[in-house]
């Protein structure tokens, strides 16, 4: 899309809203849905990769370091990574902190 | 040049499918639908149409096949009745708002319960606000030549709509009427191939029926709307030129000495036949009535009715549909509206009638007529009457 969506008026839409770009799902902010954020603390982390296998948003990649973590972008806060990871790297914390 | 011949009329809709050589069909049958359905599947399992039938568990399934038949740019026809359009009717909205050209004949029929197969406009009242263009007609005749117009309307490249063409169950399904039937050669002429824009196609992939956010919704929405409003210009011309090729013509809004009539009768439908009958006696009688037809439902067509009613004083609106609870039939809520910003209106009287079946004769609606009269000229505590309800 040329323009972001909040500025789409009627008339940039394609009949019947039809996607012609394929993969522009990717743009659609999710991250914003969330209250709460995941923070990590990497000392404990055994690159299980067990929260990327759980997470129902598959918004978990691998860093350069080899480490698992959520992209904001599209992280929706769950907290199923949290619950799920047995070592205890992630903590769930509240947005506004 | 046409043939007139004598047939069903289930059976010349059915005809007028296999003229425009549709390419899926998709149906349950349901009374009083049943023949036109039927039909088809004997076309096609002989041959004669070149078409896949899929045949379906239900309505609802019948219009998803139709949704996906459409996306892929085939030609698509169904056709449905009474409880089977309420079953269709969450995916009625789909088809208008990813603009799917699905075109719908509809033998219009009361809804249950008390159990009735009869004919009558609670159907189509209750899917008003489908996005479907939606045209009534009166005959046969008219049968056959809208459903050719709406495959050209609905495919039209500037509307890209599906049409739903009304016709009355049993009134009209069921009745053998002499018809014009077009040649193949004049059908390939004036109804184009369908060339949808954006078809799925792998080799051209796109998306259908995705999610909209709230930043976006209203726009897909008033989009929608916009070209609803503006089919109606795509509508009139189709018409002019059915007009010009086959000689017979069509308007939103149809008069019967109505030009000079300071009482003017409102019908929609099969109904309109024998109203005229009326006006003829009330006119031979020398009463100054006249006839409204409306054919084109939605988009509504306000200019046509403001002007057609301008110089009348009285006009009665005959409903075959109730809305419990609410100001009176809804065709006649909506010519209300319609009017209510006119300087110069007339008095608007509601009645509701033939329900389930119920005939009306030709004295019948000169009753109503003269008791419409009465209540514009004396007034009525009721927001409105049922025609021949026994109390």
């Amino acid at each position: 899309m040329t323009k972001p969506e909040n500025e789409l008026t009627w008339k940039d839409l394609e009949i019947g809203c039809i996607v012609t770009e394929p993969g522009n799902a990717g743009q659609y902010r999710t991250g914003d849905w969330r209250s709460q954020k995941p923070v990590h603390n990497f000392d404990r982390c055994i690159k299980c990769g067990l929260c990327q296998i759980f997470c129902p948003e598959g918004c978990i990649e691998q860093n350069t370091e080899g480490y698992f973590e959520a992209n904001l972008f599209y992280c929706k806060g769950c907290g199923i990574c949290a619950r799920e990871c047995w070592t205890k790297v992630i903590t769930m914390v509240d947005e506004e902190e | 040049m046409a043939k007139r011949v004598g047939t069903e009329v289930s059976l010349a809709v059915a005809d007028t499918v296999k003229l425009v050589n549709a390419d899926v069909i998709s149906a349950y049958p349901i009374t009083p639908q049943t023949h036109i359905v039927e039909h088809l599947a004997e076309l096609v399992a002989n041959g004669e149409l070149d078409a896949n039938f899929i045949p379906v568990e239900s309505e609802h399934s019948a219009m998803s096949a139709c949704l996906g038949s459409s996306a892929v740019g085939a030609r698509t026809f169904t056709a449905t009745a009474g409880q089977g359009l309420e079953l269709m009717h969450e995916v009625l909205y789909v088809a208008s708002s990813m603009r799917l050209p699905i075109i719908m004949t509809v033998a219009n029929r009361a809804l249950s319960a008390p159990l009735s197969v009869w004919g009558d406009h609670s159907d189509v009242m209750a899917v008003r606000d489908t996005g479907w263009i939606q045209i009534f007609v009166e005959n046969g005749q008219e049968a056959v030549d809208n459903l050719l117009c709406a495959f050209r309307i609905g495919e039209d490249p500037r509307v890209l709509l599906p049409v739903m063409v009304h016709l009355d169950g049993f009134y009209l399904t069921h009745v053998i009427e002499p018809i014009f039937m077009p040649e193949q050669s004049e059908v390939e002429n004036f109804v184009p191939p369908n060339q949808y824009p954006l078809p799925l196609d792998p080799n051209n992939p796109v998306s259908m029926g995705c999610f909209a956010p709230p930043v976006i919704y209203a726009e897909t929405k008033w989009a929608q709307e916009v070209n609803l409003r503006a089919s109606k210009d795509v509508i009139l011309e189709c018409w002019n030129e059915f007009g010009d090729q086959f000689q017979r013509h069509y308007s939103p809004v149809e008069s019967y000495h109505s030009e000079d009539a300071r009482v003017l009768l409102l019908t929609m439908g099969s109904f309109s036949e024998t109203a005229s009958l009326a006006i003829d006696n009330m006119r031979n009688a020398g009463k100054n009535v006249g006839l409204l037809k409306l054919r084109l439902w939605r988009p509504f067509p306000f200019d046509e009715i403001r002007q057609a009613a301008r110089n009348a004083d009285v006009l009665i609106v005959l409903d075959r549909a109730m809305s419990p609870g609410g100001p009176g039939g809804p065709v006649c809520s909506e010519i209300k509206a319609a009017l209510y910003q006119e300087e110069k209106r007339p008095k608007v009287v509601s009645f509701i009638g033939g329900l389930g079946g119920r005939d009306i004769t030709i004295e019948g609606f000169e009753e109503i007529i003269n008791k419409g009269i009465e209540i514009s000229e004396k007034g009525s505590n009721q927001e409105y009457e049922i025609f021949g309800v026994r109390e």
